[in-house]
């Protein structure tokens, strides 16, 4: 089976071959993204995340059955974390979409993060554009959103949500890692559960702090937070950002609060279409991901010849009896291999 | 290279009985396997369907309903209509030695019978799988 | 003797004992504590938390003379293939003195499905009886008199469709609802965390179960309209506290709920019945029955302010371990079976049920049914442990092992207090994960040989395959769809969609009891996929959580 062109004509085994390809870094690989490049930029894309046990499957679940009522194909990449010590994962999102297994619409794909993150940005990247040259119109990039690893990915995304739910503990010390900032949409799901109120309010203080300044009735703790993320209000605003991120109640079993959602989503997306934004993400999206493969060919180049003539060993020598430093003999490396 | 062996765990038909589908799923998680867990209730075109779009190298079903003389070869044939012929596919759950023949014959690679430690699955994937 | 003088002793015990164990070394992977002595139970009030049979809180069990006036009840849950075999069966039954019918049904129509549906190939008649519609039902107890037989019904998601169909064939013999006898199992909770036999979202299946209490209150007042289910959850995996603290929680969740839609505690909490599982550990069960019924007497007269003692009684029904049946040397299940009967006996069962040696392999013949059966005659006549009430009782292991699975079970039951009760500990996979860490490191236990089960990973023996297993024949579901499609067009199509229609604006309305509008549903012929796909359109269905 030649599989981009089965992949093109819309051939599903094809398009799981193909991101299999991808994520097992088969040779083939980078043929098959060659011939499919041309064929992508096509689809949106939603990169959905936040902490675990949000409701972040289900969500999607309801998100792709209201797409595809409107017509659009949906591909779905759910990532889940690959234990560090069996190198094995239960990749369970699936299972909370079963109900679109059987929908021709739809493909879904999980992913482990198998280690390298750095590798798996990159990799999901290219599964987004198999699936983009595929067809599909909406695709979403579904990952739990614990750490900066995970931010990485979901900035493969036109448009980012960020889910939460009430009666996280300390919800808002949950959020601050980081996936506050990254949130172009707020959902609060499980909304019907105690403190849904009190975590938009605070969400909202937040996202407000800048336009309005300090509010007249504030808590200690809402004045604690305002301080905390009074820095990511005049980052955006330096980014030149008038987006104030919506935030909508949602309880995704349910069913309630999904056409708002998708308003909100399309709403984003015609912002940063109108306004330019688009357009520079996915300049910057190209650029990035251009000299991502750049530097990992590079350095296999590099580490592979420095490998094979025994050199590697002999600098490690050096360096650790300090007869020379990690620095010098970089420099002297790119040196010599420039000249080549 | 990061190859990595992905199994589908599934149960077809209706029996709710999941405790065998679950531990063998976290059995495989241990020896390093990638498990795509899809739970109770599935029609064996959504298990076909799932193993493509997940590309696994291995199938595994548990039945305790008595239903898997139906339903172990309907997915067998299902699978191989796809296109994926070098799916490894076993089986498991309350099933008499004297219905195993007949599930080999339709395609099913092994059926383990209770008592079946998780390590012997995980021996026979890793001697079995492509 | 005082305790100082026992300490002394004790002292002087385990100094031997090292000095022995030096030698001889210990069995590896046994319970940590060797010998128990009064000292391990010095804080025990005898007349607080042990007692007396019949009197709170029921620690040594519920009536007063326990066997030595009647046995337990010895019943045998079966499920045959098509309504009309199974009725040959009951009538055999009947004939041969026997007043309590017990019925297994098909998954289909545990699941809410019809015969002819796509999703229920291969499984019709395989576990049970199929029942499509009110048609079956007839057939089912036909020339049998319900107003004589008692009637337990293995029946959870789809428990409100079952009793309706049985309360229209009483009618239609001339038995008013008040004189009907007997059980639906309706318990929802425990499908989620471990049967798997759901179909709702937990919400609205709390609404259909005290739809259930509140009419059955009124309507059939001698009818168990629950009972509360440990079984299951012990062969998802459980440990034993775990098996009586979320069955515990799920009661505590239950009677919630009935309060909550107006009935007051006393008008229901009799009616409530447990269902428990017999496992291997003999001494183990035995504490693990009588800490059950310590908790639910606290749980009832100090959470709930029950004042009726049949409030606070906890009448079990149990069942061996099917778990623990090996399909290796499938004849040793017949001695495992013993054991386990003995503890549920000893424990103070009211009901059993004793599996059969070949249940790890097949459903069982009828043979092997015989056997299972005389296990219990054979410890009721000949054991002599039936014959004095709560024989364990002042073992100092028993009573602190006792104490120990009741600790363990308050902890739990606290702990689903807090994250909102057992509903919500459900939703969010709490229980569901606490039970899989359990399985697994059984599985695990076995595998490495911390654990022994003979036969399985010690003392094998090469085997021959088994013969003479039972077969259920392949054409039932035919025939059954077959009948159902005969049903569908005799019966009058307009009354059906009518009956469906006022079920939906029913289910619309929350504070409907919908036992009047199934009820009427079901009078039309209108079929269980019927009205569970009504309801299924309006409440949705449930999606497990899982979480490995």
């Amino acid at each position: 089976m030649d599989i981009v062109e089965e992949l093109l004509k819309g051939n599903r085994l094809a398009l799981s071959r193909a991101i299999t390809a991808i994520e097992n870094e088969y040779d083939e690989a980078v043929d098959i993204m060659k011939r499919l490049y041309p064929h992508t930029g096509h689809a949106f894309v939603l990169g959905i995340t936040g902490p675990p046990g949000a409701g972040k499957s289900t969500l999607t679940d309801k998100l792709a059955k209201a797409y595809r009522a409107q017509g659009k194909t949906v591909g779905i990449i759910a990532i889940d974390p690959t234990s560090p010590f069996t190198g094995g994962a239960i990749l369970g999102d699936r299972i909370r979409m079963n109900g679109l297994t059987m929908d021709e619409g739809v493909f879904i794909r999980s992913m482990g993060t198998r280690g390298s993150l750095g590798g798996l940005s990159h990799k999901t990247a290219d599964a987004i554009k198999a699936m983009d040259a595929f067809g599909k119109d909406v695709i979403f990039v579904e990952t739990v959103g614990v750490g900066q690893s995970e931010v990485d990915i979901v900035k493969a995304a036109d448009t980012t949500m960020v889910v939460l739910i009430p009666g996280m503990g300390d919800d808002i010390q949950a959020i601050k890692a980081g996936i506050l900032e990254i949130g172009d949409v707020f959902t609060i799901n499980k909304a019907d559960h105690d403190g849904a109120d009190k975590l938009v309010r605070e969400l909202n203080m937040m996202l407000d702090l800048d336009a309005h300044g300090m509010q007249a009735e504030q808590t200690s703790t809402e004045k604690a937070l305002a301080d905390q993320f009074h820095h990511l209000n005049v980052a955006k605003h330096a980014e030149g950002m008038a987006w104030r991120p919506p935030i909508q109640k949602v309880i995704a079993s349910q069913n309630e609060g999904i056409t708002e959602t998708i308003e909100n989503i399309e709403k984003h997306f015609k912002y940063i279409s109108e306004t330019g934004i688009l357009q520079q993400r996915r300049t910057q999206r190209t650029k990035n991901e251009m000299l991502d493969v750049l530097h990992s060919n590079i350095g296999k180049y590099i580490t592979g010849k420095l490998s094979a003539t025994g050199k590697l060993d002999e600098y490690v020598a050096q360096i650790k009896a300090r007869e020379t430093d990690p620095y010098t003999v970089v420099a002297n490396i790119m040196q010599d291999m420039l000249k080549e | 290279m990061e190859k990595r062996v992905r199994v589908l765990v599934a149960k077809p038909g209706l029996d709710g009985h999941d405790r065998g589908a679950k531990v063998v799923a976290r059995a495989l998680r241990d020896a390093g396997f990638e498990v795509i867990y899809t739970g109770l209730r599935q029609t064996p075109e959504q298990i076909a369907e799932a193993a493509l779009q997940e590309d696994v190298n291995v199938i595994a079903m548990s039945i305790l309903s008595g239903a898997h003389p139906h339903l172990f070869p309907k997915v067998v044939n299902l699978v191989r209509e796809k296109g994926m012929d070098d799916v490894l596919i076993i089986g498991g759950g309350v099933i008499p030695e004297t219905d195993i023949p007949a599930l080999k014959e339709a395609g099913v690679a092994e059926v383990f019978t209770p008592g079946t430690p998780t390590s012997a699955i995980v021996d026979f994937i890793k001697a079995n799988v492509k | 003797m005082s305790n100082e003088k026992i300490q002394a002793g004790l002292d002087k015990y385990n100094a031997s004992v090292e000095k022995a164990i030096s030698r001889f070394p210990e069995r590896p992977n046994l319970p940590e504590q060797r010998l128990y002595t009064p000292l391990d139970i010095k804080d025990t009030d005898y007349a607080d938390e042990i007692g007396y049979p019949g009197m709170y809180p029921y620690t040594r069990g519920v009536q007063p003379t326990m066997y030595r006036g009647r046995f337990w009840t010895m019943r045998m849950y079966a499920g045959f293939s098509t309504a009309a075999e199974s009725n040959k069966r009951y009538r055999y039954l009947i004939e041969s003195g026997a007043t309590g019918l017990s019925c297994a049904f098909d998954l289909p129509t545990q699941i809410g499905y019809d015969s002819d549906d796509p999703i229920s190939e291969g499984e019709v008649g395989k576990v049970g009886v199929a029942i499509d519609s009110l048609a079956d039902m007839e057939i089912l107890f036909d020339q049998i008199d319900l107003g004589k037989v008692s009637t337990s019904m293995t029946i959870n998601a789809p428990a409100s469709v079952l009793l309706a169909m049985y309360i229209a064939v009483a009618e239609k013999q001339g038995v008013p609802a008040d004189q009907l006898k007997g059980t639906i199992q309706n318990d929802i909770l425990k499908e989620y965390a471990a049967r798997g036999t759901y179909i709702f979202p937990p919400r609205p299946s709390m609404r259909l179960i005290t739809n259930i209490f509140e009419y059955c209150s009124k309507n059939v007042p001698k009818w168990n309209t629950i009972s509360i289910s440990g079984y299951h959850i012990r062969e998802a995996g459980s440990t034993a506290s775990q098996e009586i603290a979320f069955t515990i929680a799920d009661g505590i969740a239950y009677c919630e709920a009935a309060i909550k839609a107006g009935l007051h505690i006393d008008d229901f909490a009799g009616r409530l019945s447990f269902f428990w599982n017999a496992h291997n550990n003999v001494l183990e069960e035995v504490a693990k029955f009588r800490a059950s019924r310590r908790v639910w007497a606290k749980v009832m007269k100090e959470r709930f302010h029950a004042e009726k003692p049949k409030s606070m009684m906890l009448r079990v029904h149990t069942q061996t371990a099917g778990s623990m049946l090996t399909a290796q040397q499938p004849n040793n299940n017949i001695i495992r079976v013993a054991l386990q009967t003995a503890a549920a006996v000893m424990g103070g069962t009211q009901s059993l049920h004793t599996n059969s040696r070949d249940e790890a392999l097949a459903l069982p013949t009828e043979e092997s049914v015989m056997i299972a059966l005389r296990t219990q005659q054979i410890v009721a006549y000949e054991s002599g442990l039936a014959d004095v009430i709560d024989p364990l009782a002042g073992s100092y292991y028993v009573e602190a092992l006792t104490n120990k699975i009741e600790k363990e079970a308050w902890e739990y039951i606290n702990k689903i207090d807090e994250i909102g009760g057992a509903v919500a500990a459900i939703e969010k996979g709490y229980i569901q994960k606490e039970i899989q860490d359990s399985a697994y490191k059984w599985q695990m236990d076995v595998e490495s040989g911390a654990k022994t089960i003979v036969g399985v990973n010690k003392f094998q023996i090469e085997e021959e395959p088994p013969k003479g297993l039972l077969k259920v024949d392949a054409s039932v579901g035919v025939a059954q769809c077959e009948r159902l499609a005969a049903m569908k067009a005799k019966r009058d199509n307009e009354a059906v969609k009518a009956a469906l229609a006022d079920l939906k604006a029913a289910c619309q309305d929350e504070n409907e009891n919908l036992m009047p509008h199934i009820l009427n549903a079901v009078r039309t012929y209108a079929t269980l996929g019927e009205i569970c796909g009504v309801m299924r359109e309006v409440f949705g269905e449930y999606e497990a959580h899982v979480n490995l």
